[in-house]
């Protein structure tokens, strides 16, 4: 019996030590991106110009969509705004601006100061729609197939990189 | 200059630990029961040495020598002395060097107050806390320095976090660590005793009164981080479960199990062996929670930088310790040959044990397993209050009962003479119980019990006041102080009011039976951070109370930060509590709003439970 009650003890000493080695490396921080292989959540967004909800469905038929969250009053979505107009001349992706947490009026100054890169331009005013999406910060982005599986999220600002990988994703 | 100052001094202190390691084992060979003035020179040299350093880093924060990188991540010229100086703990490094204080005070003072003991006892405890020094001096040394310096050194420190300039946080880890790092004296002391087979009554004397010392600090600076928290970081409660507040609770029930254990040891010479693994699990948990909160593993207010190179060190260092004192734990355990009578004193130790293990075990579990399910299945889950409380409370208040009867048991056998005086008090109970419940017209079963559970052990503690046989004051002072703990967090979990709400301007709201009146904003400058001050009027139409509240947004300089503080307002009954946070982009606040009934009484509890562990200490002090 004493032997058992030693044995159990050393491998359960060893394991929970185990369980911190393998802990070491690992980002306590809350993230998201296991969210890629998922599909998408069902959403319905409200349209940012007209009473029009935007669903699931717009985008069955669009080879590739990238759901961009954005704000005017967010420094470094004037940042990656650029990467988003360079997106845009590609006719294989469409662009879902959602607007978060914004006022339409700062919005639309913003798009007509730097360029509407959207195709689809919808708005989440207090922020609930986002968390569906797992965003928890702007700006972050979403590129979603025509079966509506995430293929890729890029946390904060799109950069040059980025735009790269997912133009080589719409090639391929 | 500092730093070299600060670097000769803890390689010196390398060297005097690996001396008194040498002239101790040396010492162990002779065949007097005298330990060598050597060690006892060398033992007084390396406290003063570390002392020292301390010194030397307290200073370089005081004239703020930005050349040390310590000092410049964590200091700012503008910042008032007070804080300069408990800057120089506020952070990894120099917490680290405090530590090692701690286990080498501890190590001289064990040497010194124990001379009835065993001389070879007293020299492998001191080898054996050596070797724990030497850890932490080398893990300084090697890659938590806060002597490293930098050139050219900056004309300006970056400040320290806003949330630490505070007199509760200036004196919260010099508390906590006299409590857990203090522990370490008698896991060397258990393994210590183990070798030498120093295994009697006198061994429960040797380290009880260091048992006392670690566990009243520990509870007073856990009382101080949670007061802390209350106010500083808006969290508006007296505790959150928040894994690194578990990590200082798992070694004080650890210590608290073990502090009576030992009672058992001292009196009737048994419960050897499980005190001793008390006294190395209080250690091994304190090392636990130090590479928890360290390596960065754990996300809470708490975390330094992440940094895994920190956490690889101390997880070596725990795996060290545990395997080595497993090992010898396994190799001398011999049964316990005297059985133990069901109807006795003993017993019921043993079944605070028991109740103390098993909070232990859920907050442990509670505390790992979303370490374990990450690094298993790579999913992030929080374990949070709903498990705490429904786990613990409803056990909450079984122990209290125990922890009524138990002192008044007798030793060897004991017979129930005071069954007509118990049914009296509970009788007693029930009755104050529904009278609380009448007035405050609310109802939970729990919290019923709760309540009579609490009242019996306070009642049963009060007549133990007027006991003239067995009388033991500081024991009734803790267990007296311990059952008013519980009673003023039941009836404060039962009766807060709690509301949220968003507020602008000029504004008047009215939520059941308050009214909120934002009256104005100030702007107000302060030495290192401005403040937006709210003003906001509260009426409570029942009590027909108005309080004007007044919550601060600052924003501190250095570092430049965002910080709410929360306004409150306090009496013996009640606290007012408020905080006030800006919305983006709107004219609106957000407002939450407490009501918290005997909330000091909670503070004051705790305050009496560690008054209680220092009067023991002395009263053990006297009778030895």
């Amino acid at each position: 019996m004493q032997r058992i009650i030693k044995l159990i003890t050393v491998s359960l000493l060893v394991f929970i030590l185990g369980i911190f080695y393998l802990s070491l490396n690992r980002s306590s921080n809350y993230d998201t991106k296991f969210l890629v292989g998922n599909k998408l959540a069902d959403i319905e967004l409200k349209s940012l110009q007209s009473k029009e909800f935007f669903t699931n469905d717009d985008f069955k038929n669009n080879k590739y969509t990238l759901l961009n969250f954005w704000a005017s009053w967010c420094a470094p979505c004037r940042v990656e705004h650029p990467y988003l107009m360079m997106l845009s001349k590609n006719k294989d992706i469409k662009i879902l601006g959602i607007n978060f947490k914004d006022k339409k009026i700062n919005a639309l100054k913003f798009l007509e100061e730097l360029g509407n890169p959207y195709d689809y331009l919808a708005k989440d005013n207090n922020g609930k729609q986002s968390v569906n999406f797992g965003i928890y910060g702007i700006p972050e982005s979403i590129l979603i197939d025509s079966k509506l599986n995430i293929i890729k999220k890029i946390i904060g600002p799109l950069n040059e990189k980025d735009v790269k990988e997912i133009k080589e994703i719409i090639k391929s | 200059m500092l730093s070299n100052t600060g670097n000769f001094l803890l390689s010196l202190n390398i060297f005097l630990s690996a001396l008194i390691i040498y002239y101790s084992y040396n010492n162990l060979k002779t065949s007097d029961n005298l330990i060598s003035k050597k060690v006892f020179k060398i033992s007084i040299l390396q406290s003063t040495s570390i002392l020292i350093c301390f010194f030397t880093l307290v200073s370089a924060f005081l004239v703020s020598d930005f050349s040390l990188i310590t000092v410049y991540q964590n200091s700012h010229s503008l910042k008032p002395i007070f804080y300069k100086i408990s800057g120089t703990w506020g952070n990894h490094e120099g917490s680290l060097l405090l530590w090692v204080i701690i286990l080498t005070l501890f190590s001289f003072l064990f040497l010194i107050y124990n001379r009835k003991h065993p001389k070879n006892y007293r020299l492998y405890t001191l080898i054996i806390q050596n070797f724990l020094i030497l850890g932490f001096l080398f893990f300084i040394l090697l890659n938590s320095n806060p002597f490293s310096f930098i050139s050219p050194p900056p004309s300006e420190g970056l400040g320290l976090n806003p949330i630490l300039q505070d007199p509760a946080l200036a004196i919260h880890p010099p508390l906590l660590y006299v409590g857990f790092v203090g522990s370490s004296i008698y896991f060397s002391a258990a393994i210590a005793s183990m070798i030498t087979n120093y295994s009697d009554k006198s061994f429960a004397k040797s380290i009880k009164s260091w048992v006392l010392i670690s566990w009243s600090f520990q509870t007073l600076g856990i009382l101080v981080g949670s007061i802390w928290a209350y106010y500083e970081l808006g969290w508006g409660g007296f505790w959150f479960w928040d894994p690194v507040e578990n990590a200082s609770l798992l070694p004080w029930f650890a210590m608290t199990a073990l502090l009576h254990s030992l009672l058992v040891l001292e009196r009737r010479n048994v419960l050897y062996f499980w005190s001793i693994i008390l006294c190395l699990l209080t250690f091994v948990l304190s090392v636990m929670g130090t590479f928890l909160v360290r390596s960065g593993i754990l996300n809470s207010v708490h975390t330094f930088a992440n940094d895994p190179t920190r956490g690889i060190y101390i997880l070596v260092f725990l795996s060290l310790m545990i395997l080595v004192s497993v090992y010898i734990l396994f190799s001398k355990y011999k049964p316990a040959s005297i059985e133990i009578n069901s109807n006795s004193k003993e017993t019921f130790v043993l079944v605070n044990n028991w109740f103390m293990l098993f909070y232990l075990i859920t907050v442990l579990l509670g505390t790992l397993y979303p370490i374990f399910t990450d690094a298993i299945s790579n999913n992030k889950i929080s374990v949070g209050p709903p498990f705490y409380n429904s786990v613990i409370i409803p056990v909450v208040v079984i122990f209290l009962f125990f922890m009524a009867i138990g002192p008044n048991a007798k030793w060897i056998k004991n017979k129930f003479i005071d069954l007509k005086i118990y049914s009296f008090i509970i009788l007693a109970a029930i009755f104050f119980n529904f009278i609380i419940f009448f007035f405050f017209k609310s109802y939970s079963i729990i919290s019923n019990l709760i309540v009579i559970s609490s009242l019996f052990l306070i009642l049963s503690s009060i007549m133990d006041l007027f006991k003239k046989i067995n009388f033991n004051f500081p024991r009734v002072i803790s267990h007296l102080s311990f059952g008013f703990l519980i009673l003023f967090i039941g009836l404060n979990h039962n009766f807060s009011i709690e509301k949220d709400f968003n507020l602008k301007i000029g504004e008047t709201k009215q939520i059941d039976n308050f009214k909120f009146h934002l009256k104005d904003l100030k702007l107000i400058q302060d030495t290192n951070y401005k403040a937006v001050v709210g003003s906001l009027k509260v009426n409570d139409l029942l009590t027909k109370e108005e309080r004007v509240l007044k919550p601060e947004i600052r924003i501190y300089d250095n570092p430049q930060t965002l910080t709410y503080e929360a306004s409150i307002q306090t009496n013996f009954i009640r606290d007012y509590y408020l905080t006030m946070s800006n919305i983006d982009r709107s004219d609106y606040y957000n407002i939450k709003f407490q009501k918290k009934p005997l909330m000091i009484w909670i503070w004051i509890s705790v305050a009496m439970l560690s008054l209680g562990g220092f009067l023991s200490l002395f009263r053990h002090a006297k009778n030895n």
